[in-house]
């Protein structure tokens, strides 16, 4: 049952907009959590690298794929394979059900109110420049102002950068406390009669900080000035709600859900979306074309120019239905878990301190370690078969922040388990007798 | 583990932590900035040129071990070296960590001979070679030039 359709959940994740593991059904029972067969769907875990079992703790900049997924794939290619739309033989009307079927997959799984809300783009990334090109260069001019926070990832920055260079307006961001905390106060303030658009991360990629994106929205709300939230690293670890949100745009990257590279969408409210110019040109974005003029199809298909990537759409469905039969709620008690667990292990380490104590997070454990830099933590963890990420994650502004050039990033997915925490642990306590 | 002796040597873990030649040169008359956007290391390499003689040379910067250690050991061998000698060692010190470098020629590298583990490590090579095109900027540039590894 959705937030939005549960009084008592829209309740319980007001602060949120999400229901965080700690506080609705954070204790979801785990009983029947079977992390074995969790894992033995996921065929690339079943391999050693180095000779030692693969520890794959780099989840927020991909995760792995299970076998319903590279399946779905290939058996769209194997038996469906047709361009979409308008022909009329049988395998494009297959491909086409396909396609729109993983679209109706994503409305579900964010409750989205209609599935022509859901636009396919190529992951979080395009689905900002998707904002930015089409509704910033239409309501964003000189003087205006863009709120960001200081915790966002390159791709929330630069593109509104580039607008406000392009308009003669200004890029503002809200600052963060020590332990990564978004300074709502300070946010506040910064929400001017000349703010047109607010921009905003669900959960750090560099820091794992969860931020109120339900507050942020109504606030701005307040103000009348549209929100895009970036769920990239939000929609694996929680249970998004875009209507109990009420976000007026929602992005995020199919890769980083156990879906396929290249796919992602852009969520937008249709009223929002129907008043935008397109974003690209082509076909499939048009309803009628001569040379003296254009008529743009209706939506979503105005903004999917061009033949789209159909199999990842597809497999992104395949990804979100497995994750919806797993359950969000507990995924997200078993994360929670496992960070704590993790958070108290390295905690433990002489000369470690964890970048980011934010006390709501979602996923992510960043760290640095005195007397060593990061890419060595990152070589020699390596040796050992866990993958990690190691720099500044493309969130350099973060880095500034807390005056470091990099960090050391352990991120989780479900398929995770203790012992591959402990085996970081071991990890980096080799790390430290190198450098002894 | 084996592997990870040959590229953490100790004489590199050495140099990292007390690196040689560290610090602004005030008689500089060339430095560059070279800087690493997959990690953020950054470096600026100082040069005090006489004609075409290296007559004085430093570095200043934060990076990892394997990049700092790098710059450190440039310096000692690059004070006094011409320009031509420099690009010379440049060459064979990139064929050394890329795995290019016949056996004769690791000899004539001396103690930077310590850096062949590199070579099994392809994602490390650019925090090896980092202070290098940084050097090769000093020297062919003007007075200031960046270089980036990416």
């Amino acid at each position: 049952m959705t937030a939005a359709r549960n009084p008592e959940a829209k309740l319980r994740a007001a602060s949120y907009g999400t229901a965080p593991a700690r506080v609705a059904g954070g204790r979801a029972d785990l009983s029947s959590w079977d992390i074995e067969s969790v894992r033995a769907d996921f065929p690339i875990l079943q391999q050693k690298i180095r000779g030692k079992p693969l520890v794959y703790l780099d989840n927020a900049a991909t995760s792995q794929k299970p076998r319903v997924v590279i399946d779905a794939v290939r058996n769209y290619y194997e038996h469906e394979n047709a361009n979409i739309h308008r022909a009329v033989h049988f395998l494009s009307e297959r491909a086409t059900e396909a396609y729109e079927g993983a679209r109706r997959a994503v409305q579900g799984f964010i409750n989205a109110r209609a599935s022509n809300e859901i636009i396919f783009v190529r992951g979080a990334t395009e689905g900002i420049n998707l904002v930015t090109q089409s509704y910033g260069r239409t309501h964003v001019g000189p003087g205006d102002e863009v709120l960001i926070t200081g915790m966002e990832h390159h791709s929330n920055i630069v593109p509104w950068q580039i607008l406000c260079d392009e308009k003669g307006a200004k890029l503002r961001a809200a600052p963060i406390n020590d332990a990564g905390e978004l300074l709502f106060d300070e946010f506040a303030e910064l929400i001017g009669p000349r703010t047109k658009f607010v921009a905003v991360t669900h959960v750090s990629n560099a820091l794992g900080t969860v931020n109120p994106v339900k507050q942020i929205i109504e606030l701005a709300h307040s103000r009348n000035i549209p929100v895009l939230i970036d769920g990239a690293q939000a929609v694996p670890h929680l249970k998004v709600d875009v209507q109990a949100l009420d976000c007026d745009f929602y992005t995020f990257s199919g890769h980083k859900i156990y879906g396929p590279t290249g796919i992602g969408i852009l969520y937008g409210k249709s009223a929002l979306l129907d008043a935008m110019p397109p974003y690209q040109a082509g076909g499939d974005m048009i309803s009628s074309v001569t040379i003296e003029k254009t008529i743009y199809n209706a939506l979503p298909y105005k903004f999917e120019a061009g033949t789209p990537h159909i199999a990842g759409a597809v497999g992104l469905g395949a990804a979100l239905r497995y994750v919806e039969s797993l359950g969000l709620d507990r995924i997200a008690a078993h994360e929670r878990d496992l960070l704590e667990y993790a958070t108290d292990a390295v905690s433990a380490i002489h000369g470690l301190r964890i970048v980011g104590a934010a006390s709501e997070k979602a996923g992510v454990l960043s760290f640095v370690l005195e007397g060593v830099h990061p890419h060595d933590i990152g070589t020699i963890l390596d040796q050992q078969g866990i993958a990690i990420r190691t720099g500044h994650h493309c969130s350099q502004p973060v880095m500034q922040r807390f005056d470091i050039p990099a960090t050391a990033r352990a991120s989780f997915a479900l398929y995770n388990t203790r012992e591959e925490v402990d085996a970081l642990v071991r990890g980096v306590e080799s790390v430290r007798e190198v450098f002894a | 583990m084996s592997d990870l002796r040959d590229l953490y040597q100790e004489v590199i873990v050495e140099h990292s932590k007390a690196p040689r030649n560290y610090g602004a040169l005030a008689t500089a008359n060339h430095k560059a900035e070279g800087y690493n956007p997959l990690c953020g290391d950054r470096f600026t390499v100082y040069l005090d040129l006489e004609g075409d003689a290296i007559r004085d040379i430093s570095f200043q910067g934060a990076g990892c071990a394997i990049s700092k250690a790098s710059a450190s050991m440039m310096t000692q061998i690059l004070k006094g070296k011409s320009r031509e000698e420099a690009e010379e060692l440049f060459d064979l010190f990139h064929k050394l960590v890329t795995g290019q470098a016949p056996a004769g020629d690791k000899a004539s590298l001396g103690k930077l001979a310590v850096f062949s583990g590199v070579s099994e490590f392809p994602a490390r090579v650019k925090c090896a070679t980092l202070a290098w095109h940084t050097l090769h900027a000093a020297l062919e540039g003007k007075a200031e030039s960046t270089v980036s590894t990416e």
